[in-house]
């Protein structure tokens, strides 16, 4: 099994004590496979893509991503797991805004040691970059943003990737267009894919779908 | 990885030029001032040194005649003879240099200049028309003379040394010597000195007129300036380093979620800032040695007029500030990295990742700096009441400038939060409230300012006190329209005969340097006349002070030596042995860095009766100077180096103050641009997170030029506000220079007085600088395209 969570949780310090977000979620997901996790908001979808993606340590449960039990990873080893083995495609694209969209697509990929320039190009290519390679993101508009971020994530050749609301910046069309773009890549390089959203059109495209509702799977 | 973190990294600063430019210029201006400063010191205090090495200054014990007379060649042979292991000196000097001539063989050590220096020739040194050592300026400076003239770097400046044969004849000294150095050397058995030479005092080595110490005072108050200089410029570094990493918090992030782990990122910011440290490190240490080699002239002349120290005139380039200036630029970006760095390190990897305004507006941080500058200020009042040394005069100095500095933003709140209590609702109510948010953002900037005009109205009304004083005491103490010097003993004595008919009085000047009190120090002779009762003015006196003196029933002193050996009225002083005195009197002495007695002239004549008054100051109407002097030249051939009336003497004075000042001033002048240089980057800086702030004013119908004009107006309204403050921090500063520093540093304590104009004409500047600076940046903003402006509102969809 490329990922599985067992029984986790999650709660955060708030004024009136420990406020639960995750109470004991389980969840698998096998290589090519694709997942969409939707809920209202406030029921734990992206607390739990944080958790997955190592981004964040929950309170109790077990999470493995790739045989790795992310529960004995040290700082530095979860950084290194988010480097070759997951890639997190952000609602808010996350770009770095003083590098050229060409460095941009490739960073990760050179971070992990898997840049191959044919590879990016023609991610670039399919992706419909290739006349922005030389601009920045300030340049760009969201849906090109948004694009640029997924090639940044697929050029590191990642084993799972986890997106939140990759769409949620984007016209319906531009929503569409780019989620079938993501589909087809993610499947071409057999890598699972794990979708955090609001949105039926999209959740509907996913292979599987998973349901929170307060914290627990609905 | 390293190479793709580090080209992410350096890709910030490509984009973000401006950003770069203020890190750097702010850093290479503050290690300029730091390092012009060091380099100063580092050049006198070589001088110095050269002056030890070449004379044996504070190395070797010397003999001395009493009063400091020259001593017969006769009794340098006596003491050879008597088994005295000394080697003559002459000293004096030739058109202003100081010419040394030393016997090469018997000089101790590497004094002499023959065994020190390749390509000399002991036989040209000593035999024939001798040679003449020293630096070109010195050389050139004593004209033709009747030897070979030889460069020589190393030997102190202003001052050239030859064979004590060759001296004796330029001086006009044969058969005297000035001092004798003792070799350390000696043989077991030898006559005592008591026996040979009893008219002369050995004077143990560092015991002598060590003119490193006495200068220090004056280099610490130079280090002082340039540290505050330096304070200011990481001011600046600090504001441009905190915006760096608050813009870059989300490149961070994103970083850190794509798998750059933490501590090396953090690493590498390090080398990238000790990179950029270095680089605006040696930017500044070169234009430090451009700031001191403009300067050092005035500072040489400063030293010179103040101490009799000769400082060369020109700049070399030392290891020391140059190790001096990078570390300071290194030490001062890491200072102020720090605690951008610590919270970077302590952001959890979710954090939010919108870059805040500054991360000094976060509640937390405004309390703890609340608290340090309560903290500072009360520790600062602790030393005022009850510190002492210099030590504690510099750590009260760094208390309230660092205290006051840490307080000005929460006291330009209050002003601005009544500004906006009272302004009509609407356009003005928000220009007081987007005035108030600016805040946090200029403060460090408005610090900066605050610290360069605090340190210029206190160092001026320092500079301008001691120059008001020091004018009165002049008037006071040159009372004598003319001053004349006789050659020997018996010309000075037809000389007062001469003149006792010719003029009002003649008032001797007669001088022996003796310990006091367990200081050293000099007695002078005063003659019961009424230009000293008249004209000087004491700091303490018993009634009937002078005619005490006169009498020879009480003593005078100094305040140096008053403050120094804890003397105070009525208590007893030894001025010879067996002959003690009450002091009955306390004058003000500014400039003197020794202490100082008056006797009356009949008992000094009575217990020094070995020296003679070779000096005089004559009282006349001025108008009848001009025809004194050309008598004296007809009837005794005293020539104009013999002769100085009071206006010349005075002149020369003001004019060590005018170069004292003209270094304050260049300096003063140098803090004020780079302060102002801080506002105009802080505004360049804040300008692109202005524009989601000014949008929606924008869109509600204030247009953009009279956004531009408001960036203007609040730039100097901040600037007022922050004179406001300065100028009683720099009263405060002044009052702590003139009654805590310079009482420890000199002995003696000025009177402080105000220059109001001169604060005005400061403020007047400070709106200048924050007008100028405020010019690009509003300029910027009243052109900003409604494309910009509107990008805001697209954004938030």
């Amino acid at each position: 099994m490329l990922l599985s969570a067992k029984d986790v949780t999650k709660a955060f310090a708030s004024a009136d004590g420990p406020l639960p977000v995750l109470r004991g979620v389980s969840l698998d997901l096998a290589a090519g496979e694709t997942l969409a996790l939707t809920g209202e908001s406030g029921s734990g979808k992206s607390t739990l893509l944080h958790l997955v993606g190592g981004l964040d340590t929950p309170d109790a449960g077990s999470i493995t991503v790739a045989g790795i039990d992310l529960a004995g990873l040290d700082d530095g080893e979860r950084a290194a797991l988010r480097r070759t083995t997951v890639g997190v495609i952000f609602q808010q694209f996350n770009l770095i805004p003083s590098l050229a969209v060409r460095d941009n697509i490739a960073f990760q990929a050179r971070l992990a040691g898997q840049y191959d320039v044919d590879a990016a190009q023609g991610l670039a290519e399919r992706l419909g970059l290739t006349e922005q390679l030389a601009k920045y993101p300030e340049q760009l508009s969201g849906g090109q943003q948004q694009r640029v971020a997924i090639a940044r994530t697929l050029c590191a050749r990642p084993k799972l990737v986890l997106a939140d609301e990759p769409t949620g910046n984007l016209d319906e069309a531009s929503a569409d267009a780019v989620l079938g773009l993501m589909l087809d890549l993610v499947a071409e390089s057999g890598a699972g894919l794990m979708v955090v959203t609001h949105s039926e059109r999209l959740a509907a495209r996913m292979g599987r779908r998973l349901h929170l509702r307060a914290g627990v799977v609905a | 990885m390293t190479a793709t973190i580090l080209s992410a990294l350096m890709s910030y600063w490509r984009r973000n030029p401006l950003q770069l430019f203020t890190f750097l210029a702010g850093l290479a201006l503050a290690t300029a001032l730091w390092s012009g400063v060091q380099a100063i010191n580092a050049e006198a205090r070589a001088s110095y040194d050269a002056a030890a090495a070449t004379l044996g200054e504070g190395r070797f014990d010397q003999l001395v005649a009493e009063g400091g007379d020259l001593i017969p060649q006769e009794t340098y042979v006596a003491l050879r003879r008597a088994g005295w292991r000394v080697s003559p000196v002459v000293e004096g000097r030739l058109e202003g240099v100081r010419v040394v001539g030393l016997d090469v063989l018997t000089a101790p050590g590497d004094l002499a200049p023959v065994q020190a220096m390749d390509g000399t020739d002991i036989e040209a040194f000593l035999l024939g028309e001798g040679q003449v050592f020293g630096r070109a300026e010195a050389l050139e400076l004593i004209g033709d003379v009747p030897a070979q003239k030889v460069v020589a770097n190393d030997i102190a400046p202003g001052t050239v040394i030859t064979d004590i044969g060759v001296a004796q004849r330029l001086l006009g000294r044969q058969g005297q010597v000035s001092r004798l150095i003792v070799d350390p050397v000696q043989p077991l058995r030898q006559q005592p000195l008591a026996e040979v030479a009893p008219e002369l005092t050995r004077r143990v080595a560092d015991a002598g007129s060590d003119v490193g110490r006495l200068t220090d005072s004056f280099h610490l108050n130079l280090t002082a300036f340039g540290f505050l200089s330096f304070a200011v410029g990481i001011f600046i570094v600090n504001g441009a380093i905190g915006l760096v990493f608050e813009q870059r918090r989300g490149v961070v992030r994103t970083m850190r979620a794509l798998g750059v782990p933490l501590n090396r990122l953090i690493w590498l910011m390090i080398l990238e800032l000790l990179g950029f440290a270095l680089l605006a490190g040696t930017i500044g240490v070169g234009l430090g040695y451009v700031v001191a080699a403009a300067l050092l002239p005035d500072v040489a002349a400063t030293l010179r007029g103040l101490y009799g120290a000769d400082v060369g005139g020109t700049l070399s380039l030392r290891l020391i500030w140059w190790l001096s200036g990078l570390g300071m630029a290194v030490g001062g970006t890491l200072l102020a990295s720090s605690a951008a760095l610590w919270k970077l390190w302590r952001m959890p990897l979710l954090a939010a990742a919108k870059p805040r305004a500054w991360s000094m507006s976060a509640g937390v941080d405004r309390r703890i700096q609340r608290l340090a500058a309560l903290g500072l200020l009360v520790v600062a009042a602790g030393l005022a009441m009850f510190g002492e040394g210099l030590a504690a005069g510099f750590a009260l100095l760094a208390a309230l400038l660092i205290g006051a500095a840490l307080a000005l933003p929460m006291l330009l709140d209050v002003g601005l939060r009544l500004g906006e209590a009272r302004a009509a609702p609407g356009l003005r109510q928000w220009f007081w409230a987007d005035t108030r948010q600016q805040l946090p953002g200029l403060s460090l900037a408005l610090m900066a300012l605050l610290l360069a005009m605090a340190a210029n109205v206190g160092v001026s009304t320092m500079v301008s006190s001691f120059r008001l004083t020091f004018t009165g005491f002049l008037d006071q103490r040159l009372a004598s329209e003319l001053y004349v010097t006789a050659s020997d003993e018996g010309q000075a004595e037809a000389l007062e005969a001469f003149v006792t008919p010719r003029v009002r009085s003649v008032l001797p000047l007669m001088a022996v340097d003796r310990d006091l009190a367990g200081v050293p120090g000099a007695i002078y002779a005063a003659r019961d006349d009424a230009t000293y009762r008249d004209n000087w003015k004491f700091l303490e006196a018993n009634l009937g002070a002078w005619d005490s003196v006169a009498r020879g029933e009480g003593i005078l002193v100094n305040e140096q030596l008053a403050r120094r050996a804890g003397l105070a009225l009525s208590e007893m002083i030894l001025v010879a042995p067996n002959t003690s005195l009450p002091v009955v009197g306390i004058y003000g002495d500014y400039g003197n860095p020794v202490g100082q007695a008056i006797l009356g002239e009949a008992l000094f004549r009575q217990l020094y009766p070995e020296v003679a008054a070779l000096r005089f100051g004559l009282r006349l109407p001025l108008d009848e100077v001009q025809g004194l002097r050309t008598v004296l030249r007809d009837e005794f051939g005293l020539s104009d180096e013999a002769m100085t009336n009071q206006a010349a003497i005075k002149a020369f004075s003001l004019e060590v103050f005018d170069r004292t000042f003209t270094v304050t001033t260049a300096l003063n002048v140098l803090t004020l641009a780079v302060a102002a240089f801080a506002i105009l980057m802080s505004l360049l800086t804040l300008a692109a997170l202005r524009v989601p702030q000014l949008a929606p004013v924008w869109a509600l119908g204030v247009t953009a030029k009279a956004l531009g004009r408001f960036e203007l107006i609040r730039a100097v309204l901040l600037a007022v506000l922050t004179t406001l403050c300065a100028i009683p921090l720099g009263l405060a500063l002044a009052w702590v220079l003139l009654a805590v520093v310079n009482v420890e540093a000199f002995g003696w304590r000025l009177p402080m007085y105000f220059f109001p104009l001169d604060y005005l004409r400061l403020a007047g500047f400070a709106m200048i600088a924050a007008l100028l600076a405020a010019l690009w940046p509003a300029r910027r903003l009243a052109r900003t395209p409604p494309s910009m402006l509107l990008k805001v509102f697209s954004n938030e969809r």
